[in-house]
């Protein structure tokens, strides 16, 4: 009988690696599992003050949270206005003409940078910016400060996607004497669509969610806002004032509004998602 | 010209299509080609070839200002289509490509076009918007390029991604004829196929040099033999050697050639 040429080390490997396989996964579970206790939490708080005042009546009336609600979405979308374009096309000017070379490089170090300025100091820019050069707190101040946080999200998550269009195609554009201009925007943003809206839908759902820059610039408003120089009310501030406040019926509108902002959130990444997966790049 | 040429010149250069005059190209420091002197012959097939990295892509790229696109890569001397330098300063390369064609050595089609789109993808970006000139232009590209029986019942329907590697290569083809180029670059454009579709091809470059001027780059030497007039080998970044076809084959003047020909390197 021939001795076996090969070591035999089943024992030991396969013990490892089943013990580091299954540490892993409780490690992944540990991470997730408080997103499952905050949504089963707002679920069972935020579900029993749901009505349909919640949604039609104003701060003003103790009854409902329709002006932040119409707030939020507004602030977000004037934000986008400028954001969206600005970011999209600061990603692109990255990854189509600031590959290497030193301005590039400057302009995404700074990117980076506004990308992890903790969003209380922006709000505190715009504040100082907008709101005391204009003695008002306003929706566009709010705005404005939202687009900031926006900005260098897009950029980054645009240039990624950019990047990914393989080099090949905007030869093979190139080479058919389209321009660049023209190559950009038909072949490179065409192949990235996908991948850039997605990028678009999560900083909305960041920004929508931010709490800090919007007290120092769009304050909250227990009215609809009737002006976009006047301030306005936002879900996060609605919850902010709810939550610490001492009436217990407006803790269960906040967890209300937790719940509202959460399914907005949620929407959103899942529209990303979808997006992402009816990708432009189909075979 | 400002010169009157003699009959004789005149009608040379009628022949010749495109002109290397001490042509150099460069990566920042780096002369990856250098003082090449060449002549093409118009509706001639030439063939390029050479061990890997002896610049002969490089030189291709010179001729339709593609070279220029790689960061710090800038070229010296002349390249001349029909007696007019394409690297005078105030020459706009997109002009330059519409009439040198090119094709790449992997199949590259637009993913997110369909296979008619593919085909006037030149025609569409470059502002031509009548339907019946886009119709028109893509039924005959993808007829020249001999694509057009197997794929004329899924124009609309299928990506030009759906198509199988040698498909794909003649849709890339189809694509660079439709803007009607008077030259055709070709970057070893069988290399990522089949034995099938490689024919298919090599076929297609022999009915192409009718109406066009085909530059072929290419590591297989049968190939060479089989499809060009002309070929030109280069060595290291030189023009070693250059003539007919038969003749480099047959009867190499310099050494290099015959070593490289005969495959004691490469």
């Amino acid at each position: 009988m021939s001795s076996p040429r090969f070591k035999r080390v089943r024992g030991s490997r396969y013990w490892v690696n089943h013990i580091m396989h299954a540490l892993c996964m409780l490690a992944t579970l540990a991470g997730i599992s408080s997103l499952f206790l905050i949504l089963g939490f707002l679920v069972i708080q935020g579900v029993g003050a749901f009505n349909w005042d919640l949604f039609t009546q104003p701060e003003s009336s103790g009854l409902g949270i329709s002006n932040g609600i119409i707030g939020t979405i507004e602030l977000v979308a004037l934000a986008s206005l400028l954001g969206v374009p600005i970011g999209v096309m600061s990603g692109l000017f990255l990854s189509e003409y600031g590959r290497r070379g030193r301005f590039g490089n400057i302009l995404r170090f700074f990117t980076d940078i506004l990308n992890s300025t903790p969003s209380i100091v922006v709000g505190v820019f715009g504040f100082a910016f907008i709101v005391v050069n204009t003695h008002h707190f306003s929706a566009l101040a709010g705005a404005f400060t939202l687009m900031v946080l926006m900005i260098p999200i897009i950029t980054r998550s645009t240039e990624e996607i950019a990047l990914l269009v393989p080099n090949s195609l905007r030869e093979a554009a190139l080479a058919l004497g389209v321009r660049q201009w023209k190559v950009i925007l038909f072949i490179v943003m065409k192949t990235a669509r996908a991948g850039i809206i997605t990028g678009i839908l999560l900083s909305v759902a960041r920004v929508a969610g931010e709490t800090a820059p919007l007290v120092l610039t769009a304050l909250g408003n227990l009215w609809p806002n009737r002006s976009l120089t006047e301030p306005i009310a936002a879900l996060p501030l609605e919850i902010y004032n709810f939550a610490t406040g001492p009436d217990p019926k407006l803790w269960s509108q906040a967890w209300a509004a937790c719940l509202i902002l959460v399914l907005f959130v949620t929407l959103t990444s899942l529209l990303a998602r979808l997006s992402t997966r009816r990708s432009t790049l189909r075979k | 010209m400002a010169t009157p040429m003699t009959q004789e010149s005149q009608a040379q250069t009628a022949q010749i299509v495109m002109q290397a005059k001490q042509l150099s190209a460069f990566y920042g420091e780096n002369r990856a080609v250098k003082d090449v002197n060449l002549d093409i012959e118009r509706n001639c097939v030439t063939a390029f070839i050479g061990p890997s990295g002896c610049g002969k892509t490089t030189i291709l790229r010179c001729f339709n200002r593609m070279h220029e696109l790689v960061p710090s890569a800038h070229v010296k001397g002349q390249v001349l289509l029909d007696n007019e330098n394409i690297y005078d300063p105030m020459i706009d390369p997109v002009q330059i490509r519409r009439r040198v064609g090119m094709v790449f050595q992997k199949p590259n089609p637009f993913p997110t076009m369909s296979i008619y789109d593919n085909a006037v993808a030149g025609l569409k970006l470059a502002g031509v918007r009548k339907r019946d000139v886009l119709d028109d232009l893509a039924e005959k590209s993808l007829r020249r390029a001999a694509l057009w029986d197997e794929v004329k019942d899924r124009l609309y329907k299928a990506s030009g991604a759906s198509l199988s590697g040698g498909q794909q290569q003649r849709l890339c083809i189809a694509r660079a004829l439709a803007i009607e180029p008077e030259v055709l670059l070709m970057d070893e454009p069988c290399s990522a196929l089949d034995p099938v579709a490689t024919s298919k091809i090599e076929d297609l470059i022999q009915e192409l040099q009718r109406d066009y001027t085909v530059i072929i780059v290419t590591h297989n030497m049968q190939q060479a033999a089989r499809v060009s007039d002309y070929t030109a080998f280069f060595y290291l970044g030189e023009l070693i050697e250059f003539g007919k076809t038969e003749r480099i084959f047959e009867k190499p003047e310099k050494k290099a050639t015959e070593d490289y020909i005969t495959g004691k390197f490469g």
